[in-house]
């Protein structure tokens, strides 16, 4: 992702009295998520708060009360002056088992799309997703980019209890669980990786922004890779996106 | 050292929340009632962030392992050191291998129970507050053992601060318009100011569901950041508020947003109290 000369018309909304919502156009584009992560990286710089994004969306909270009018000045003018992004974004790749053992729909999710496990396979782990958010769990990407042939409406009554690592199709999108709870998604597979670890130094290791892959993994791999988790040697492979 | 004897109902360790790692999807959590937990905190002469045991519904039992000082606030129950009754708001001291037993919750929700310079529960992502998959357990159980600090007694100058029960006893919500309040009809906006709303049987810390439905409604947005306080309309035209411990993103049109107080205000409402909202701009 390079950064762009380009300005989005904003909107600066205060949503609540320590909290200020900036939404872009209202679109999925990976322009407008790329413009959002460069301003987010120039706020940080010079702002007390921490920020959300998501998909249009940048929410500053601050710890305290603000005046709006003030900082929103600031942030036009921030926003205005934007030098050259260098963070690139990570590019990671997560190991999936796509079985009807741990992927409890794949079976049914087949049948109905009239398509062979391995051409499921092959679509899911060819395309690169982008993180356009993460939210509902901590840990929880929501990502685009899943092959329309593969779209499918999530069941209408959710699973009470989803178990942690699995892989799911929901609409348009396509994620992990990164622990176990309830969803409505079907499953497909399960990655034995931890996305979120509350006891790790960086809990979560991706960004919104960031890109992810899935590689298809046998059973012993994926038996393999659930202790190097547990035993705390196993690291998800980042490659550095290419510019 | 604190003993569980018996946990109550649905009892957490908070202090004033998880700031920081909302980016990744931690809910920042934190005391549901901040008023009250602070008032606490401040009978005792504690820092107004520290940690304090929420109570909700029915009290726990507690057996305590050294000398300290405790209060209680917000929510009103009838306290009982060694079987013996101790006012509420008041602070008393306690001797290590007392129990002191908290009964069932009479007015409001939740009753903090504050202990001189706080609970020093494990600190994960910079805060002592209970959540699932971050500290080891989500609430309190039988036989669980709870740090404290033993301090010097100091004297208990604030006793006699006036016992404020406002936020137990208004039922107005102060709101401010949300991101997608001008999404609403006109006689939508009527309804959400005129009707008194009722708190429904789904009511936690992640969020409460209110009984009255406005209007379905069929605004299809893209998941964006919520924040605590935030009123969401749910497609059965249903008002659901986000609580302290609500994810960080959702998808449904964020019309109102209740202002600090009045997240204290409803932190202290349970099943079937009437609520309204006032809206401020």
């Amino acid at each position: 992702m390079h950064p762009t000369e380009s300005n989005f018309s904003l909107r600066f909304f205060p949503y609540s009295d320590s909290a200020i919502l900036i939404e872009w156009p209202e679109e999925i584009s990976e322009a407008i998520l790329q413009d959002i992560r460069a301003f987010k990286f120039k706020v940080a710089k010079q702002q007390p708060c921490e920020s959300v994004m998501a998909y249009r969306s940048l929410l500053l909270i601050y710890k305290n009360k603000i005046d709006f009018k003030e900082t929103v000045k600031t942030l036009k003018q921030l926003y205005q002056s934007r030098e050259f992004l260098n963070i690139k974004p990570k590019q990671w790749k997560i190991p999936v088992l796509y079985n009807h053992k741990v992927g409890w729909d794949l079976e049914a999710f087949c049948a109905q799309k009239q398509m062979s496990q391995t051409d499921l396979i092959r679509l899911h782990t060819s395309a690169v997703y982008r993180v356009f958010a993460i939210g509902f769990l901590p840990g929880f990407m929501y990502l685009g980019g899943l092959e329309q042939k593969l779209w499918m409406p999530r069941h209408s009554e959710p699973r009470p209890k989803v178990p942690k690592g699995s892989v799911g199709i929901g609409g348009q999108q396509t994620g992990v669980y990164p622990q176990e709870s309830p969803g409505g998604w079907h499953l497909i597979g399960n990655a034995p990786v931890q996305l979120f670890d509350a006891h790790r130094k960086k809990p979560c290791p991706i960004s919104v922004g960031d890109t992810i892959r899935f590689s298809s993994i046998s059973e012993e791999e994926h038996e393999l890779i659930t202790i190097q988790v547990k035993s705390g040697i196993f690291q998800m492979e980042n490659l550095q996106e290419h510019a | 050292m604190l003993r569980v004897i018996h946990p109550g109902f649905y009892t957490t360790i908070q202090d004033a929340g998880r700031f920081g790692y909302r980016d990744i999807g931690v809910p920042v959590s934190g005391y549901m009632d901040a008023f009250a937990a602070r008032f606490a905190n401040a009978l005792l002469g504690n820092q107004p962030e520290d940690a304090v045991m929420e109570i909700s519904l029915k009290g726990p039992t507690l057996m305590f392992g050294i000398n300290t000082r405790v209060v209680t606030y917000g929510a009103e129950a009838h306290l009982k050191l060694d079987g013996e009754i101790r006012a509420h708001c008041i602070p008393f001291q306690i001797k290590a291998g007392q129990s002191l037993e908290i009964d069932t919750i009479e007015k409001g929700a939740r009753l903090y129970l504050a202990v001189q310079a706080g609970f020093q529960t494990e600190k994960i992502l910079g805060s002592r507050s209970f959540y699932p998959e971050i500290t080891h357990t989500d609430k309190l159980y039988k036989n669980q053992e709870l740090m404290l600090k033993e301090t010097e007694f100091l004297p208990s100058g604030h006793a006699h601060v006036k016992h404020d029960d406002s936020t137990l006893t208004t039922n107005l919500l102060e709101v401010l318009k949300g991101p997608e309040y001008d999404c609403l009809t006109t006689e939508m906006c009527k309804k959400i100011t005129e009707l008194t709303f009722h708190v429904g049987h789904e009511n936690n810390r992640m969020a409460y569901k209110l009984e009255e439905k406005i209007s379905e409604n069929k605004v299809d947005m893209l998941t964006s950041p919520t924040l605590p306080g935030t009123v969401q309309l749910t497609p059965s035209g249903g008002l659901m508020i986000l609580m302290r411990d609500a994810q960080t993103t959702g998808g449904y049109p964020r019309i109102l947003q209740l202002t600090d107080t009045a997240i204290n205000i409803l932190a202290q409402k349970r099943e079937g109290d009437g609520i309204r909202f006032s809206l401020l701009n």
